[in-house]
Order: C-alpha cells, then structure tokens, then sequence
C-alpha cells in the first residue's frame, strides 16, 4: 500500500488530526508568548520593552481571537462548541479549555487592554465625529474621566491583571501541552514534561514573532527602530530558548537512557519520515542556528545593521523551527502504529476543510485583525511617553 | 492623589457589563440545557425514551431466514456463514413488514465486495483480499463468485 511501511492497525491508516492541529498550538503558543513579553514590561518593569508592550498585548489579542477556529474548522458544527460552555463537562481537559480560553480572552486581555488604551479611547471619543465618535464612545463606555487619580487606579488595576495574566498564559499553554501530555497511548506525546516544553516554546515563538512585528511595523512606519529595545528582547529571546532547548534536550536524552518499548520504532521515525522536519528543520535550522546567532550577538558587538538583520533572521528560524516542533509532535505522533511495527504518511490536502489552503488563510488571519487592531488602538508613540505622566484629558 | 468617587464610574460600568455578560450566559443556560440533564449521567435522561420510540430499522437475521430459508442454507455451507444478511442488504425491517410492498435494493455486486475484500495492510493475512484493479479491473464479482456462497461458480 503507498506510503505504508510495515504493519498498522485499520484506523491508524489515514492521519485524524491534521495541519489545522498543528496551528492550534502554534497559534496559542504565540499568544501566550507575546503575553509574558509584555508583561516583561508592566510586571517586571523591563523599560527597554517599552515600545512593543501595546504591539505585544494587540497581537496576543488577534492571536487569541484565531485560536480555536482550527479547532472549529476540524471539528466541524461550530455552533455545537456553545454545549461546551452550558453543559461542560469537568473531566474532560477539552472542555475545559473553553472555560481557559473565556477568562484568558475576557478576564486578562480585553480588560488589560481597555485599561491601557482608556486614555487614548477617550481622547479620540472627544476628538472624533459621526460613526467613530459612537465607536470609541462605547468603547470608553461613556465615561470620559481620565483625570490622573482615574488613570493611576487603571494602572495599578492593570498591573494586578498582568499578575493574574502570567499564570493565565501558562495555564493557556501549559494546557495545549497537558492535553498531549496526557494521551498515554501514543508515547510520542506521553510525557509529563509535554506541558512545560510546549509553555517554554511558546514564550520563545511569542516573543520571536514580537520581535519580528516590531521590525517589520518600524519599517512600513518608516521609523528607526528602537536598537535598546530590540537588544533586550533578543537577549530574552536567547535565555528563553536556552530554557526552552535545555527540557527539549532533556526530554530527548530521557527517552534515549529509558529506551523502552516504544524507542525503536520512534528512533526508526525521527531518522527517517521526520528526519527533515525534525532533524534539518526544527533541531538545526530552527534552534540550533538562531541559538548560535543569538548567542553570538550576545558575545560579540556588532554594527546595529548587523545586529538588525541577525535578529531578523534568528527570529524567523525560530518561528519556523517552534512551527515545525508543532507540526513533529501533532503528524509525527500519528506516523507510527501502536504496534511499533509500521508507519504511515501524512498526506495534505490542498483546497478542503482541513487542507493547506485554510491553514494558510488562518495563519493570515491574526494579522488581518492585528492590522484592523492597530488602525483601532495605535500603539504607538507609548514608548517614548511614561506611564505615569499621563497627561490631563 | 486619593482616588475620588468618580474615578471609579467607568470600572463600575465596565463590572456591570461583564455582570451583564455573566446574568445574560445564565439565562442562556437555564433557557437551553434541559431538566433532566445530568439526572443519570452527562446526558439528558429523556433521551433515553426518545431513542426507544425510534422505529426499529434493522429486521435481524432470524426474521430473514424465514422467508429465505433456501439463501441462508447456501450461505451456511461457505465463507460468508457468519455475514448476516443486512451487512450487504442493509436495513430490511421495512421489507420484513411488507414483503411485497417494500423490495429492498439489490447490493451492487463489485462496490460492496470491495467494501471488504480490497487489499489493506491492517487485515489479518489469512482474509481472503484482492487489489481489485488488479484482480478484475471491472465488472462485477457475481460474474465469477456465488455471493452467497463465495466460492468460484
């Protein structure tokens, strides 16, 4: 039989979950990731972040928002995915990740961004007219109020909901890896290090794709960028993905010491179907390489143009080896048989439900609404300003 | 500078919408999840009685084999012996019923023995499987094998 090897069972034959799985937790990672870069700054008070906080947050926000249409597309009948909220059901993480998904959307982001943005959604209600002037009008919930007590109790307020946030954002993620973590038929996924590696990857794809947006919106603005700032996040971005490839080491020489039953046909997989995805794209090209450039631009000083164009492309070998770390635990997971005697092939569609052509309009998505996001609340110009010298409505 | 009544309008606004939000999912709630779900298990106990007064689609073996007393002793000397007869025919409650009234459609001889003998890994070696353009690029199975009693005719 084509692109079956050895022997699997009847419904190991064709792969359930597809590249839309595969999404799900790189979309979700990012969001979590690009939370705690902006907490970095509101918690941990990291200034040098200052001017990707607002950019962070929105991007977490239009990530967020995308989430779980892979989940809808895969599973089909969105309407059904209410049940999940009325009737829940407590044993199951799935459903409970409804319930994560809510508070994390409503609870961490919507409210820390409106007590944010508050200043500037009522000076652009005041200074708007006709629709817009109903927009913000409604967004600032009709209440004009930005004296400086007003603005220094949004601010102590959204520094307690970034505290709650960081937990949040681990739970998020921590979750999307327990999920996997907790199938202990597939010993590709059943590993109770899962939730913290898949958490540890999705700070370092977060703050990566931060990093690049920041370039990227500096460049369509025409504005110089921020060398400090940028300098700081790579330097997260290093430790981060130092921590992060550390437990993914750790993960591997686990399981090479453990060896057990499952080991050789794993072994046989990764050195063979997943060789490009894992070996060439997600170990070298994906940590390796961006680990050496970022651990070199921490060693060396270089021209800021050599720094600028290093941090592109650490950040871009990041976030294609985070996606490809994805794509070899939800596909390579579903390669080989339960009986360790056979494997089969992930053959994607292109133009149906779950085939590469949504994956890709998904993946547009997020930036589509980022970019209506940030037409809304610019983010903008709040680096140079402090926080605390709020002006006067 | 010691926050004044005031200051607070807009949070007490926007509590008051999330209060709404959350008043507004109750009713929902209370609204669509029936009575008695969750009385017995995740599930609504009137469904139980709902799926009982379904009419029953499938006739069973024992009902066939009365009229088709001739066709079950083929079968019974061959392969398909443990086939029963709706596997292929599918439901025939309706025709068990009304015999002459209600004549169920005859299976298409190639797509349904396809739909178990076609070659695949996963079977066990010792099922009897063909790649079927290999084995008999068209037409039908009948024209070589008894369906009933699968052996060459």
């Amino acid at each position: 039989m084509p692109g079956v090897e050895g022997f699997i069972y009847p419904n190991e034959l064709e792969l359930q979950w597809s590249v839309l799985i595969v999404l799900y937790p790189f979309i979700t990672g990012l969001v979590a990731g690009a939370f705690i870069l902006a907490s970095l700054e509101r918690v941990f008070n990291v200034q040098a972040v200052k001017p990707t906080y607002r950019l962070a947050l929105l991007t977490a926000l239009a990530f967020l928002l995308v989430a779980p249409l892979p989940l809808q597309l895969h599973l089909g009948h969105p309407e059904r995915s209410l049940e999940m909220y009325l009737t829940p059901h407590t044993q199951s993480a799935m459903a409970m990740f409804g319930f994560v998904y809510l508070w994390y959307l409503m609870v961490v982001l919507v409210l820390e961004i409106w007590l944010d943005y508050r200043r500037d959604i009522v000076l652009k209600w005041r200074a708007s007219t006709g629709f817009a002037r109903l927009l913000y009008g409604a967004m600032a919930l009709w209440s004009d109020n930005i004296s400086e007590s007003a603005l220094k109790l949004d601010d102590r307020l959204g520094r307690a909901l970034t505290v709650i946030g960081i937990p949040s954002a681990f739970l998020l993620h921590g979750y999307v890896g327990f999920i996997f973590g907790s199938i202990k038929a597939n010993p590709w996924w059943s590993t109770p290090l899962m939730p913290i590696v898949f958490l540890f990857s999705a700070i370092v794809s977060g703050i990566a794709c931060i990093l690049l947006l920041y370039f990227v919106t500096c460049w369509l603005r025409r504005v110089p960028v921020d060398m400090p700032c940028v300098d700081t996040i790579a330097k997260y971005l290093y430790y981060a993905f130092l921590v992060d490839f550390s437990l993914e080491m750790l993960d591997l020489i686990h399981r090479l010491y453990e060896a057990d039953e499952s080991f050789r046909a794993l072994d046989f997989m990764v050195k063979t179907r997943l060789f490009t995805s894992q070996i060439v794209l997600q170990i070298i090209l994906g940590t390796l390489v961006p680990l050496v450039l970022l651990g070199l631009s921490q060693l060396v000083t270089f021209r800021e143009k050599t720094r600028r164009a290093l941090y592109v492309l650490a950040g871009s070998l990041t976030l294609m080896g985070i996606f490809a770390m994805r794509w070899n635990v939800v596909i390579g997971g579903q390669l080989f048989s339960k009986s360790f005697l056979g494997y089969t092939t992930y053959k994607m569609e292109f133009a149906t439900r779950e085939g590469l052509l949504p994956a890709i309009v998904l993946m547009i998505l997020p930036f589509v609404i980022l970019g209506v996001l940030i037409r809304l609340l610019p983010p903008w110009g709040h680096g140079e300003g402090d926080r605390g010298t709020h002006a006067q409505g | 500078m010691k926050p004044r009544a005031s200051d607070y309008v807009h949070l007490v606004r926007m509590a008051g919408l999330f209060a709404v939000g959350i008043t507004a999912f109750l009713v929902l709630r209370w609204l669509m999840v029936p009575a008695d779900f969750g009385e017995l298990g995740h599930y609504r106990t009137g469904a139980v009685p709902d799926n009982m007064a379904r009419p029953i689609v499938y006739a069973g073996q024992a009902v066939c084999v009365e009229c088709h007393a001739d066709v079950a002793e083929l079968r019974a000397r061959g392969k398909h012996v443990r086939v029963a007869c709706e596997s292929c025919h599918g439901a025939l409650a309706a025709h068990a019923s009304n015999p002459d009234g209600q004549k169920p459609v005859r299976p298409d001889p190639r797509r349904t023995c396809i739909s178990c003998h076609s070659a695949n890994i996963s079977k066990p070696k010792s099922f009897p499987q063909v790649v079927p353009e290999e084995h008999a690029p068209e037409g039908s199975c009948a024209a070589c094998h008894a369906v009933h009693n699968p052996k060459i005719s």
